[in-house]
């Protein structure tokens, strides 16, 4: 049994806590929050040893692995302590506020040979997996423009609360809901390494952004446009898709579908000229636990997978989360 | 319950394939008219059972039906509680306690400050049980015998082995509201085993069940053994793995199961709802 702590018990850390939970493989023995309602929710109710001081688990609990859903400013200091103590660490999205102190923690991860994953789930949905699949075997030609974007209903009236909404603390449209986008950006086509003519733009909140525009360039030099916005509730929930543009045809890809457009038939591929859609329900593997989405358990899976085969890289490292957040370095700069 | 149930996601632009369907069913269903029209195009077609999530949208229908007691006489709603991506997304922009502050009447924590009971026995069960009165108000005066635990919610408390909550939920429904409880979930053998270790016998579980396998978790064998034990009322959802699979061949493989109850589905066209209300009705004989 591989044993786990997490640290923060707020949305995603509670459901990351849940599937841990129902993990057959996984003994999740201690939780940490500094939250006294949840300390009494959780002493009352579950299994679990609570603790309110991070080091304090790490120090006592013996654990092979942890989970950090803390918010964002606070990964650098808790990924640090973990990996000092020989700690196979899963982190949520954003990685890191600071690019460079994510770099020297996915190096010290990778020296260490410590499994390094950040919660990008996106890369373990079926259709993304599949839209990958098939650029890479070039079935819409030479590429020549991409649109990724990402929509749903979180900031729809002007008031603030939590640290999402402050200035400077990993909250805020950018770092919440447009690095999902780039990092699938970056998963699906490759690595962007330039933006221009960014647009960040206060619809509701008052010291963070609402809304993400702005045209990227990738390492390969394909280039292309990012589209996010938080406050749009004409969406249910959020919702992220990716257009791209080939000589050949076109690919649109959510989490539920993926559209491929043909000018021919690919009989490689096995797809014919026009239009081709496949749904999720015929690209999803099964898992043990469904919480809200199987990839929110396959992300998990994976990482213990990795662990328990000595695997230390994941789908999803510490180095490829750094590339989003020198992104989104780079479009904070962009904007001003 | 009764052998065919009618679903909402309809109604509300759920679709588990496809975002695109969803956003033009969310368009198609704009006004409640619209939903109430469906309605009785089912209820037309023999179906008097609606099972609904407590999404704002409910009390208007309810509304209606209460105005029609006549027309609605034989109609039953299964509310499903809470509509989750409403809480969702309050966590994301208030917090925890921000959420909890915002939707628990008489605002618990003032009555923290004055010393109220909720507070001194610091008690969370209370807490959720006025949770439930305040999802189920809107139903007040409409016939609504089973009461369910959304999916999120059940899942969550299972993974975190907070069965206290489960047992909660099954004990308030049963007394204060005088309706049997109901748990809607993706983890149909894991749930039963703990309601059952709980001391919950022959529970109403709502599951997905189709032969494609969507949304079960662990493998279709498994839950085939499950179903064949009867240990639970169950009613079967997503048999049509969200389109994958044509309506024959979806209902021949989960009316022929023995230890399905019920079975639910929604549409929104009458061609749809007689197929398959038909196909069920035919293939359950």
């Amino acid at each position: 049994m591989v044993r786990a702590g997490i640290i923060g018990l707020g949305k995603m850390g509670i459901s990351h806590c849940a599937i841990l939970g129902a993990h057959p493989d996984v003994d999740l023995v201690a939780v940490c929050d500094t939250s006294s309602l949840l300390n009494d929710v959780f002493k009352r109710h579950t299994k679990f040893e609570f603790f309110t001081d991070y080091q304090k688990m790490i120090d006592t609990m013996k654990l092979d692995c942890i989970v950090i859903a803390s918010p964002t400013k606070y990964h650098g200091d808790m990924v640090s302590y973990a990996l000092k103590n020989n700690v196979h660490v899963f982190c949520e999205k954003p990685f890191a506020l600071n690019a460079d102190e994510g770099k020297l923690l996915a190096k010290r991860a990778d020296d260490a040979k410590l499994v390094n994953q950040v919660g990008y789930h996106n890369r373990f949905i079926g259709t993304f997996n599949e839209a990958k699949r098939l650029l890479s075997a070039n079935v819409i030609g030479e590429l020549y423009h991409f649109l990724g974007e990402s929509y749903g209903p979180v900031v729809l009236k002007e008031k603030g609360g939590t640290w999402r909404s402050e200035k400077g603390q990993g909250g805020g449209c950018l770092y919440d809901y447009a690095s999902h986008t780039i990092d699938l950006i970056n998963f699906i086509l490759g690595k962007p390494v330039k933006v221009k003519g960014t647009l960040l733009k206060n619809i509701f909140s008052a010291d963070v952004e609402d809304a993400v525009y702005s045209s990227l360039t990738l390492q390969s030099g394909l280039t292309g446009q990012l589209s996010v916005n938080w406050s749009d509730d004409t969406y249910r929930k959020m919702s992220t898709q990716i257009t791209v543009l080939g000589k050949k045809g076109k690919l649109i890809v959510d989490a539920t579908e993926l559209k491929i457009y043909l000018k021919e038939d690919n009989k490689a591929a096995g797809l014919e000229k026009g239009w081709t859609t496949k749904y999720i329900t015929e690209l999803t593997p099964l898992v043990n636990f469904n919480l809200r989405g199987e990839e929110y358990t396959s992300q998990i899976d994976h990482f213990i997978d990795c662990i328990k085969t000595k695997k230390s890289t994941t789908i999803s490292s510490f180095a490829s989360a750094t590339d989003t957040d020198e992104l989104i370095t780079l479009l904070l700069k962009d904007n001003q | 319950m009764e052998r065919v149930i009618f679903g909402d996601n309809q109604f509300f632009g759920v679709n588990h394939s496809s975002d695109e369907k969803s956003r033009a069913q969310a368009i198609r269903f704009k006004d409640n008219k619209a939903i109430m029209d469906v309605l009785d195009i089912a209820i037309d077609e023999g179906i008097n059972t609606f099972m609904c999530t407590t999404h704002d949208r409910i009390a208007d229908i309810c509304k209606t039906i209460r105005e029609n007691p006549a027309k609605y006489k034989d109609f039953k709603i299964y509310p499903c509680m809470p509509y989750a991506h409403k809480y969702a997304n309050a966590v994301t922009e208030l917090g925890i306690m921000g959420t909890i502050k915002q939707y628990v009447p008489g605002n618990i924590f003032s009555t923290v400050a004055k010393g109220g009971m909720a507070f001194v026995k610091k008690d969370f069960i209370s807490m959720m049980e006025l949770l439930i009165d305040a999802e189920l108000k809107m139903f007040k005066g409409i016939n609504t015998p089973v009461v369910f635990l959304q999916n999120v919610i059940t899942d969550m408390l299972l993974g975190l082995g907070m069965t206290d909550f489960l047992v909660g939920f099954y004990n308030h429904v049963k007394k204060k509201h005088n309706a049997e409880a109901g748990f809607i979930t993706m983890n149909l053998p894991l749930l039963l085993d703990t309601l059952e270790g709980a001391g919950i016998k022959n529970p109403i579980i709502c599951a997905s069940i189709n032969k494609a396998g969507f949304r079960v978790s662990g493998s279709v064998a498994e839950y085939e053994k499950v179903i064949a034990e009867k240990r639970c009322r169950l009613i079967a959802m997503q048999v049509f793995a969200a389109g994958a699979l044509p309506p024959k061949e979806a209902l021949e493989y989960v009316c022929k199961l023995d230890g399905v109850e019920s079975i639910l589905f929604g549409a929104s066209s009458r061609g749809n709802i007689k197929q398959s209300k038909g196909l069920i009705d035919t293939l359950s004989k």
